[in-house]
């Protein structure tokens, strides 16, 4: 057994444990670290297929942001735990039946068939090779504009998130910046006009140089 | 030399995983939503063990959209599951029937 295969069973083992996990314990809090774990392992495998870019992809925008999120969240809300367990050992049977049919057929249909012919012997990539390099070459030649499309639906989400979850409370207070902007020197300030008099030896006063300013009221 | 089929194989178990995740967790919103990542990470694992397999990097490139719209998916799915709970104080599926005739 190379090490490339242990690596391989070792962290597919902790995937599978890790999933298995998500949605059998009973405390979300877990449930989503469980999840935090699967995605790493799922990095994990995704380098031993020489997906380098991916896998770190996967680990900054899922573990560090998107599961962050699931925490925040988690932790918001206060849930009724044992509400939401009720029905859990009623639908075992079924779902662990669906479950064990589904892996059971696809198992049949995968197993072996896919070990021949063009399948069998992958390119083992070298040092050179930049996993990074040729998927950027591809996205920004021939996939370009779905590249595009995908930073429009990221920018959608975006603004559906914060227009989803912003609420206006009655009794906040709120500035206008329409208001603030089109604010005139007229409405804030007010020039009182009064004669300058010097106490002792009293000179005939000139015109005061204010005049082009208006005078308020 | 790992076999593709094992890889597939992984792939088709964490999608079960999933699924039973679903059946189990029918009333918890959160644990639902957790489900539906890992479908989507078995599906990627399948994309990018082809791409590897087919020396073609299409496959890794469809990963690379569907994680960016599955990321879109969830902070919105979360969004959603906020305004939910600050209008019904919970998160069970069954409460949440206003619409049901």
């Amino acid at each position: 057994m190379t090490f490339l295969q242990f690596a391989f069973y070792v962290f597919g083992a902790a995937l599978v444990f890790a999933a298995g996990m998500v949605v059998t314990i009973r405390n979300p809090v877990k449930s989503a670290l469980f999840l935090v774990l699967a995605f790493f392992s799922a990095a994990c495998v995704w380098i031993t297929l020489q997906a380098e870019f991916l896998a770190i992809v996967l680990v900054l925008v899922y573990v560090g942001a998107v599961m962050v999120l699931f925490l925040f969240v988690v932790m918001m809300l206060d849930i009724d735990l044992a509400k939401l367990r009720a029905g859990f050992t009623r639908y075992l049977p079924i779902g662990g039946l669906v479950a064990v049919l589904l892996v059971a057929e696809i198992a049949l249909v995968m197993y072996g068939s896919f070990d021949t012919g063009e399948y069998r012997a992958p390119v083992a990539y070298g040092v050179e090779y930049s996993n990074t390099e040729a998927l950027g070459a591809q996205i920004y030649t021939q996939y370009v504009y779905a590249f595009e499309i995908a930073a429009l639906i990221l920018l959608v989400a975006i603004i559906a998130a914060i227009a989803l979850t912003m609420r206006r409370r009655p009794n906040n207070k709120y500035n206008n910046p329409s208001a603030q902007v089109r604010v005139k020197r007229a409405d804030r300030l007010r020039i009182v006009k009064m004669d300058s008099v010097l106490p002792t030896a009293p000179i005939s006063v000139t015109e005061p140089t204010t005049e082009s300013i208006p005078e308020q009221d | 030399m790992i076999p593709l089929s094992h890889y597939l194989i992984l792939g088709a178990v964490l999608f079960s995983i999933g699924v039973v995740g679903i059946f189990l967790n029918r009333k918890n919103l959160v644990i639902l939503l957790m489900s539906i990542e890992l479908l989507l990470l078995a599906v990627n694992i399948n994309f990018v063990a082809f791409s590897h397999y087919l020396a073609d990097i299409a496959g890794q490139v469809f990963v690379f959209f569907i994680l960016t719209v599955a990321a879109a998916e969830i902070s919105i799915g979360l969004a959603i599951l906020i305004v939910l709970f600050r209008s019904r104080q919970t998160i069970n599926v069954d409460q949440l029937d206003s619409l049901k005739g």
